[in-house]
């Protein structure tokens, strides 16, 4: 356990990989990657080998989610060490592609850095994901995105529930940072959302090559959501939905919901209260891809992280 | 104007998911059946999920866009192995709700819809039909939730495409901002309302009500603009403008920002003072269309009545 006194030495984060398209209809990452992959000026910085990358091509042809299996959770153990062959599911097969490329995960070998660019359907505004509060790297990153986009505000999710967690794409590298935009419909592309995604990215980058170049980070401290429980909506017998999300908790991720709350609203009006013992915040609300995943919404509580300072070896 | 009179609309359907990842509609439709509306006072409704497996898949269409597959052609194109689904089930469609044209149609289909863009509550129209155009009026006077706007689609009946013209009666009920694959309340609540508007006012017409003449306004489509494109890879360069994206109906003039290119530069709007709408719907991407432009107009309804026998 790091003190506020003691650095925490890493190595230079010299291979980064900024992936879109791992869900097909997410246009914001499409695009960027596409324009990255014809002329990456934007994101060379020195030192530092960024490599942008469709994940899901076959996924973004089809301006679908997925083609066989949602890759964002397909980079399981149990897929990764699976013998190849084209009986695989598309993803399964992509997922252990990309892995031979930007890993293996877990092993020395594998990239630095991977920024996966996605987009939500809910009112998230610009959010960063992170998978370990022991990532001091990610940490002190994300705390430079945040000062450098002030007064314009990115919050950061903590996603590191043991049976929430799951095998993302970029948790083959030993850094990963997931970058989620929304408000915006799948298959649509909107100026703002794109531009917000633009910025993020380009003050993560500006981060790494001020460390590479042996800036050090002080300790300091980050406010995170991290996730607690998901819930669905109200189904019935046949899983069939019986309540939408109600019109006063709709856009208002990131807002306290207090026992009591307005939370579902049936398809004749009543409405259906949260129960939960205490305030929580809500966050995914309503995203489109996760009706499929028995999900309306998942809670977090704000928890504040400290960072430990950080310098290169 | 003279005072126009029409038989009774006593046999009226009520469609959703024509689109199936159009929520809204889909799941109006499975409230009343839920609800098990199926007949009220002179009015008997049917409720029908327009393409089931599309549905399923939460997908706009399998193979074919249903809401493009009713006209007379392919309504009578012999089916074979290789027909697509969709022209298929809107022959299943026009044999349960239509004929088309024919006296067994249902006299009023009302049809479901919802886009991306920012249109609040808006009724399509294919053509100028006083009935109809009555009941977009009775529902503006009675929704104070969002403005109700008119989009006048006016093509030879001949040539009409979608799945309204099955009825003798026919309008869409379009309604947004809506992403696909999403459900929301408010945009529920809305359709719903104006839904229960349209039955309110059938039961008033059925049972001899006049309707005063008067005035209502509505959008004609003139013209769409497509997204700047790469010459080679055909692939969108720009996206539309902040300035313009989610202003739908509001005057767009010259020199006014229309796209914004991934380079940064802003295109400008060239041309007459039109009103924008479908600005960055998702479905017309694929069809080269990033808004629809319009002139607003009014119309001058008369004043209407049932036929008494």
């Amino acid at each position: 356990m790091s003190s506020f006194n003691s650095i925490v030495s890493l190595e230079e984060a010299r291979r980064v990989a900024i992936f879109g398209g791992t869900h097909g209809n997410e246009m914001s990452g499409v695009t960027l990657v596409n324009l990255w992959v014809k002329n990456g000026a934007e994101i060379q910085r020195k030192g530092v080998e960024t490599k942008p990358f469709i994940t899901n091509p076959k996924a973004v042809e089809k301006c679908a989610r997925y083609v066989d299996t949602d890759l964002n959770r397909a980079f399981t153990p149990e897929n990764l060490s699976a013998p190849q062959g084209d009986n695989q599911p598309y993803e399964v097969q992509r997922a252990q592609e990309i892995n031979g490329i930007f890993g293996p995960k877990g092993s020395p070998d594998a990239y630095d850095v991977i920024f996966d660019l996605h987009n939500t359907t809910s009112n998230m505004g610009c959010t960063l994901i992170l998978e370990s509060s022991k990532d001091h790297f990610n940490l002190q990153m994300m705390n430079y995105i945040k000062k450098a986009i002030a007064p314009s505000s990115c919050l950061v999710l903590l996603n590191e529930h043991p049976l929430l967690k799951y095998s993302t794409s970029r948790s083959i590298a030993k850094h990963p940072v997931g970058l989620e935009v929304g408000p915006q419909p799948q298959g649509v592309l909107r100026s703002n959302i794109f531009e917000a995604m633009r910025v993020i990215l380009k003050h993560a980058l500006d981060f790494i090559e001020l460390f590479n170049e042996g800036m050090e980070f002080p300790s300091c401290t980050v406010e995170v959501f991290r996730v607690l429980e998901r819930i669905d909506y109200p189904r019935d017998a046949n899983g069939n939905i019986i309540a939408m999300v109600h019109p006063n908790l709709q856009d208002c991720d990131w807002e306290p919901l207090n026992p009591g709350d307005p939370m579902f609203q049936t398809f004749d009006g009543k409405t259906i209260r949260f129960q939960g013992s205490g305030t929580v915040y809500p966050t995914f609300i309503n995203e489109a891809a996760y009706y499929e995943k028995q999900q309306a919404f998942v809670t977090t509580r704000r928890e504040s992280l400290v960072a430990s300072s950080i310098r290169k070896v | 104007m003279e005072n126009a009179t029409f038989s009774p609309v006593s046999r009226v359907a009520i469609c959703g998911g024509t689109h199936g990842n159009e929520m809204t509609g889909m799941y109006v439709v499975r409230e009343m059946q839920r609800q098990e509306a199926d007949q009220t006072g002179s009015v008997s409704i049917t409720t029908v999920i327009s393409n089931p497996r599309a549905v399923e898949v939460c997908r706009r269409y399998t193979e074919r866009d249903l809401n493009r597959c009713f006209t007379k052609a392919l309504l009578s194109s012999p089916i074979t192995d290789s027909t697509p689904y969709e022209v298929r089930r809107a022959q299943e469609i026009n044999a349960l709700l239509g004929p088309k044209e024919s006296q067994e149609a249902v006299d009023l289909l009302c049809d479901l819809h919802n886009t991306t863009a920012n249109m609040g509550m808006c009724l399509i129209f294919y053509s100028l039909d006083w009935l109809t155009l009555h009941i977009y009026k009775y529902i503006q006077s009675n929704m104070t939730s969002a403005p109700v706007r008119a989009l006048l689609m006016s093509s030879p009946k001949s040539e009409a495409y979608s799945l309204e013209s099955v009825g003798k009666h026919g309008f869409s009920i379009e309604v947004g901002p809506q992403p696909n694959g999403v459900l929301r309340a408010d945009i529920f609540n809305m359709a719903k309302e104006a839904v229960d508007h349209t039955i309110e006012w059938l039961h008033k017409f059925n049972s001899g009500s006049t309707f005063e003449e008067g005035e209502v306004e509505a959008y004609t489509v003139v013209k769409s603009v497509d997204y700047p494109r790469d010459p080679t890879t055909n692939e969108i360069t720009a996206t539309i403008h902040p300035e313009l994206q989610d202003n739908d109906f509001k005057l767009l003039q010259p020199g006014d920002p229309m796209f914004l290119s991934f380079s940064g530069e802003t295109v400008k709007y060239e041309g007459e003072d039109l009103h924008p709408l479908f600005i960055n719907e998702c479905a017309y991407y694929e069809k080269k269309i990033a808004f629809h432009l319009a002139k607003k107009i009014t119309v001058t309804l008369p004043s209407i009545s049932v036929k008494k026998d």
